[in-house]
C-alpha cells in the first residue's frame, strides 16, 4: 500500500470515551485502505496559514473512506487538545497515509497473537481485534491484556468487554484505582501477571505491546526474560522518556 | 485550495529556523523502537566491517575507541515528528573507521544488534557527517536509545541512526533495510520530507 498525498478530510463524528479522549469518525475521499495496526499523520491548517502535524494510530482497517481515530488528550499539547476539545462533526482537517508496515496483523497468519496495551496504546490493538474477530476464516487465536490506570481511563471499554463474546477474551490490569468488588488484576505488569495472562513461549506467539516507553519497555524486557523470542515482540511505543 | 481547520492554532509553538518542515520541538527524547531493547554490553560488544573484497575488520570496544573520539553538538530529527535541538554527543567519526578501509562501493548497510538493518549511502556516511556515538549528554547511551552505541547520523531522519551497531556491510546498489522495507524512505532528507514510500 502506497502512502496518499494529504487528503482532505470530514470529521463525521466525535464521542467522549473518557474525560480526556475522543474517538473521531472521519471522511477521506480516496483513501487507500489499511491494514489493522497502522497510524496516519494528521495536519492542521489555521485561519493564518500556521500547520501542525502529529501521528495516531487507526481503529479502523480495511478499505472504504471511514477512518476512525482514538486521541488521548496530551495536557500540554498543541494538536490533541484541539481533537479531544475543540474539533466537531462538519469541521475538516488533512490525513496521509497509511503508515508503517511492521506494527500490522494480517489475516492470513494462523499464528496466536497476543495483544499487550497500556493506556490509550489499546488503539491500533482494537484495529487487530476487530479485524480478527470480522475474518471468519481466520484460525489465528488472540487476546488482549489490557492495563489503565482506573476503569474510567479505558478507551473503548464496552467494546473490548463484548470481544470476549466474540473470541477474544480481555485480562483487565487496573495501575492505580480498581473498580468496587474487583478480584482481578492490579498494580504493575510484571512477570508473574504475562505468565498468567499471555499465550506461552511454546505456542511461539506473535506479540503487539502499545503503550507509554516505559510501560513497552518492562513488558517486552519481562517477555524475553520469561523465553519468548525477541523477534516475535513488536512494539509501538508514544511519549518521552 | 488549503483546508483550514475550524478555530485551530490558538495555542501554538513558537516557529524555529532550526526546524525542518512539519517538525516540532520536543525538550524529551523519546524512544521507538520495533521491538524489545537488546541488552549488549561493552565486554561482548564488536564492531565489524565487511567491504566487497569480502574483507572483515572486527574492533573490541577499546580498540573501536582508540580510533579517536569527537564530541559532537547536532540537531535530531524523528521522522514521527519531533525534532530536538542542540543535542550532545561522543563517538568516534566514521571518517576515522573507514580510514584504513579498502573500499569502492557506494552504499553501507548498518546492522545491530536484534536484527535491524538500516541503508546509508558513503556520501552521508564521510565527510563530517555520521558517528559512532557510545555518549549522550555526558553520560554513557542508555539501551533503549541505542546503548552501548548507536550510530549517529543526524542530517537524516533518525530511524537512520540505527540503535546498537554492531556493523556495516557494504554493498554496490543501494538496497532496502529494516524501515525501509516497512513504509519509510530510501534516503530520509528531513529537509526535503523525505519521510515515506
Amino acid at each position: 500500500m502506497t502512502v496518499s498525498a494529504w487528503l482532505p478530510a470530514r470529521v463525521v463524528s466525535v464521542t467522549p470515551t473518557t474525560p480526556h479522549a475522543r474517538v473521531l469518525m472521519l471522511d477521506v475521499p480516496g483513501w487507500p485502505g489499511n491494514l489493522p495496526g497502522q497510524h496516519l499523520d494528521v495536519r492542521l491548517t489555521a485561519e493564518d496559514g500556521y500547520q501542525a502535524e502529529r501521528s495516531y494510530s487507526l481503529a479502523s482497517s480495511g478499505g472504504g473512506a471511514r477512518v476512525e481515530l482514538a486521541v488521548d488528550e496530551i495536557p500540554d499539547g498543541e494538536v490533541s487538545p484541539y481533537l479531544v476539545r475543540e474539533v466537531r462533526a462538519g469541521d475538516e482537517l488533512e490525513v496521509k497515509g497509511p503508515l508503517g508496515a511492521y506494527f500490522v496483523w494480517r489475516a492470513d497468519d494462523p499464528s496466536p497473537v497476543q495483544l499487550i496495551a497500556g493506556g490509550s496504546g489499546v488503539v491500533p490493538l482494537v484495529a487487530i481485534a476487530r479485524a480478527r474477530i470480522a475474518a471468519s476464516a481466520s484460525v489465528s487465536p488472540m487476546r488482549l491484556l489490557y492495563s489503565v490506570r482506573s476503569a474510567g481511563d479505558a478507551l473503548y471499554a464496552e467494546e473490548i468487554s463484548a470481544f470476549e463474546d466474540r473470541g477474544v477474551t480481555t485480562t483487565w490490569v487496573y495501575t492505580r484505582t480498581a473498580p468496587d468488588g474487583w478480584n482481578g488484576r492490579t498494580g504493575r505488569v510484571g512477570a508473574d501477571l504475562l505468565a498468567d495472562a499471555v499465550w506461552p513461549p511454546t505456542m511461539d506467539p506473535l506479540i503487539f505491546v502499545c503503550g507509554p516507553t516505559g510501560f513497552v519497555e518492562a513488558v517486552a524486557d519481562a517477555l524475553v526474560a520469561s523465553g519468548h523470542d525477541a523477534g516475535r515482540v513488536r512494539t509501538e511505543r508514544f511519549g518521552g522518556s | 485550495m488549503a483546508i483550514i481547520s475550524r478555530g485551530f492554532g490558538s495555542r501554538r509553538r513558537e516557529a524555529d529556523p532550526r526546524l525542518p518542515p512539519g517538525q516540532y520541538l520536543t525538550e524529551d527524547f523519546p524512544v521507538l523502537s520495533a521491538g524489545p531493547t537488546p541488552k549488549v554490553s561493552t565486554d561482548e560488544w564488536r564492531f565489524s566491517l565487511r567491504t566487497e573484497k569480502d574483507m572483515v575488520t572486527q574492533w573490541t570496544w577499546e580498540e573501536f575507541l582508540a580510533l579517536g573520539v569527537e564530541s559532537i553538538e547536532t540537531d535530531i530529527h524523528c521522522v514521527t515528528r519531533w525534532s530536538k535541538l542542540g543535542t550532545n554527543w561522543r563517538g568516534v567519526s566514521l571518517d576515522a573507521v573507514f580510514a584504513g578501509i579498502d573500499t569502492d562501493e557506494d552504499y553501507a548497510m548498518i546492522h545491530s544488534y536484534g536484527g535491524y538493518t538500516t541503508n546509508v549511502p558513503m556520501a552521508d556516511l564521510l565527510g563530517g557527517k555520521a558517528w559512532i556515538a557510545f555518549e549522550f549528554d555526558g553520560s554513557p547511551l542508555t539501551p533503549e536509545h541505542g546503548g552501548p552505541a548507536r550510530l549517529l547520523v543526524p542530517h537524516l531522519y533518525f530511524w537512520k541512526s540505527a540503535k546498537w551497531v554492531r556493523g556495516i556491510v557494504m554493498h554496490k546498489r543501494d538496497e532496502p533495510g529494516f524501515w525501509e522495507q516497512n513504509g519509510y524512505n530510501m534516503h530520509g532528507d528531513p529537509w526535503s520530507e523525505e519521510r515515506y514510500w
